[in-house]
């Protein structure tokens, strides 16, 4: 058990004379036993840091703590972490019951306590049937829960998940996303979680890093992170379809973009009027897509509505009418957040 | 063939079996030849059928009991420096290549592009290249007529060195990755891991090597004066006399098909380990 703590963070590459910074200072204090998902569009960063924790990239500048001790300088397997690669890499020669053992057999715990280990997390697992099995013999989904039994034996303070249900398809993914949160429930060790997914990123947060181009836009709950977006890369990153952010919207302060959730928009008699381009089918809702003419900067506007409704004509006009509290002001420059709109 | 005219598939079988008798028909008059008396060889034509000597000659090449005009060394003994040879070469070869493309695929070190070149350029210098100089520093430091003076200059090569470098480079860094997790160090990692998933290739590479150790003609030639530490090759060749002398030939074709066993057998009994290797391993 142990908490996080990142303290500007930075990550640099040097290729000959050019530095390459991928990670710009990211700090972030991880309290014991939380779930936390890094969540990010790919290329943001969020694996690199994710490996500095491992102890396996080194850390240009800035200080990592696991437990309160400063871990910079410590190999990964000195840092008291264990890890899921979005590959597994299950050793391929070795048996199941050899794979999740090989770490306690080099850290010399005895046998028989290996073997209750790796057969207690086999039993949590459900995968004491295949324990002589070597990992080719095994589907996606029982490579991934062997990766997982790996990282328990060794009950480490941290778990570090790289992408682990990438590879996994969509159904077993919905069931393996449940399966973590019950683990984490039972072993309460505290987990630092990477995807670029964010249902993923939604479902399985107590509280989430949102990354883009190295750098941290925001670190809350998701519900905070889905009604308070911090930036407007966060607004448009989280929620599909993506928050609408509109550059000319009716009384909008000068140099603001004000973001509207879509479905906190309604079909109304009056209000913003819209042209309908395409209307989108999602089973329970519907997507409506309006043009919004201004002239020379039109703006598409989407529109989430109940499939009950009426299904609006393409071409014809709408108008569409924002909840009250709903709308969020953006800095047109910085992109961050100015206030919630009345 | 999608075509299925009798008369290509006449033609298909005659093509293979016009080839199995080039190969195998010299090894028949071989074995043959082995098994008849040196004055039964020399008749003319030479009798296809095994003659009754078989035992004889061959107890004749193992001990050296021929009486040709010579070399009469046993064969016994040929056949045991032959082994231990190849198979030092073979071991050697695969020992020092792993160990050398681990270094330069794992490890960060100064000069690695220079070694990993100067490794390279040893492709382009057989020993029939450099074996003048070769000769010399064997020569001089008192290796010549020794298993040290056979094998070491033959271990030296950089075909395996490659192999392995590019078998490891495919091996998944989050392998590495896990391992260092699991805390095991280079050398655990090499020897639990790596080692393991590289069998398919230290097979093959120890038929080949192998076959080349046993194989060795010119450069034994060089550094082997005593009959007690001649490879089964260069006995051959010693117990061809020249000139009017006669040649027990049924005992020169007895050595050569003692010779060609122990290739054959590596091969038969390796070849299962290759196709297993093939099938087992993933990565």
């Amino acid at each position: 058990m142990a908490s996080i703590s990142l303290r500007n963070v930075v990550k640099r590459y040097r290729t000959g004379k050019t530095e390459l910074q991928v990670i710009h200072g990211v700090s972030a204090e991880v309290a014991d036993g939380e779930f936390i998902v890094i969540v990010g569009p790919s290329g943001c960063g969020k694996s690199t840091l994710l490996r500095m924790v491992a102890g396996l990239e080194e850390i240009s500048n800035g200080q990592i703590c696991i437990g309160g001790k400063v871990v910079n300088d410590l190999e990964p397997s000195e840092r008291d972490i264990a890890m899921v690669f979005q590959n597994y890499a299950l050793y391929p020669h070795m048996s199941v019951f050899e794979n999740m053992a090989y770490g306690l057999k080099i850290a010399k715990v005895p046998a028989d306590e290996i073997k209750t280990r790796v057969d207690k997390a086999a039993r949590i697992l459900e995968i004491g049937a295949f324990l002589q099995r070597r990992p080719r013999e095994l589907s996606g989904g029982q490579r991934q829960r062997v990766a997982m039994g790996r990282a328990i034996v060794r009950q480490p303070k941290v778990f570090l998940f790289d992408e682990p249900l990438s590879n996994l398809d969509a159904k077993l993914r919905a069931k393996t996303r449940l399966e973590i949160q019950k683990l984490h429930r039972e072993l309460g060790i505290t987990s630092l979680f990477v995807t670029h997914d964010q249902v993923e990123a939604m479902t399985l947060a107590q509280r989430m890093i949102v990354m883009n181009a190295g750098v941290m836009e925001q670190f809350g709950t998701p519900e905070e992170v889905y009604t308070r977006p911090a930036t407007t890369f966060v607004a448009s990153f989280i929620g599909s379809p993506p928050m609408n952010l509109l550059k000319n919207a009716p009384d909008a302060q000068p140099g603001t973009i004000t973001g509207i959730r879509p479905e906190h928009l309604d079909i109304t008699a009056t209000g913003w009027a819209l042209q309908v381009e395409a209307v989108e089918m999602l089973g329970a809702e519907r997507l409506v897509y309006g043009r919004w003419a201004h002239g020379s900067a039109d703006e598409l506007v989407i529109i989430r509505t109940e499939e009950s409704h009426a299904i609006p004509t393409l071409g014809s006009t709408i108008y569409a009418t924002p909840r009250p509290g709903k709308r969020h002001s953006f800095d047109a420059v910085s992109g961050q957040r100015r206030e919630t709109l009345p | 063939m999608v075509e299925r005219s009798p008369f290509l598939r006449v033609l298909a079988h005659l093509v293979l079996i016009l080839g199995v008798l080039v190969v195998a028909f010299p090894l028949y008059v071989t074995f043959v030849a082995s098994t008849q008396t040196a004055a039964e060889i020399l008749q003319t034509p030479m009798s296809l059928l095994p003659g009754s000597h078989l035992i004889e000659n061959y107890t004749a090449a193992l001990q050296g009991t021929g009486d040709g005009a010579a070399s009469n060394a046993p064969v016994g003994r040929m056949m045991m420096v032959s082994l231990i040879t190849a198979l030092v070469i073979a071991v050697g070869k695969i020992v020092i290549s792993l160990l050398s493309a681990f270094a330069i695929v794992y490890f960060r070190f100064p000069f690695r592009m220079f070694f990993f070149w100067a490794i390279f350029v040893t492709l382009m210098l057989p020993v029939e290249v450099r074996i003048g100089p070769t000769y010399a520093v064997v020569a001089s430091l008192g290796m010549l007529n020794t298993y040290a003076g056979l094998t070491v200059p033959l271990i030296a090569s950089a075909t395996a060195t490659f192999l392995f470098r590019q078998f490891f480079l495919t091996v998944p860094d989050e392998l590495v990755e896990a391992a260092r997790i699991d805390s095991a160090g280079p050398m655990r990692f090499f020897k639990d891991i790596l080692v393991p998933l590289s069998t398919t290739s230290i097979a093959a590479l120890f038929v080949i090597q192998f076959i080349y150790g046993w194989n060795q003609y010119l450069w034994p030639l060089l550094v082997t004066t005593n009959e007690s530490m001649y490879p089964v090759v260069i006995g051959i060749k010693r117990m061809i006399s020249g000139g009017d002398a006669a040649t027990d030939w049924n005992i020169v074709m007895a050595t050569a098909v003692l010779a060609m066993i122990p290739p054959a057998l590596v091969v038969m009994l390796m070849q299962r380990w290759f196709v297993k290797g093939l099938v087992d391993t993933e990565k």
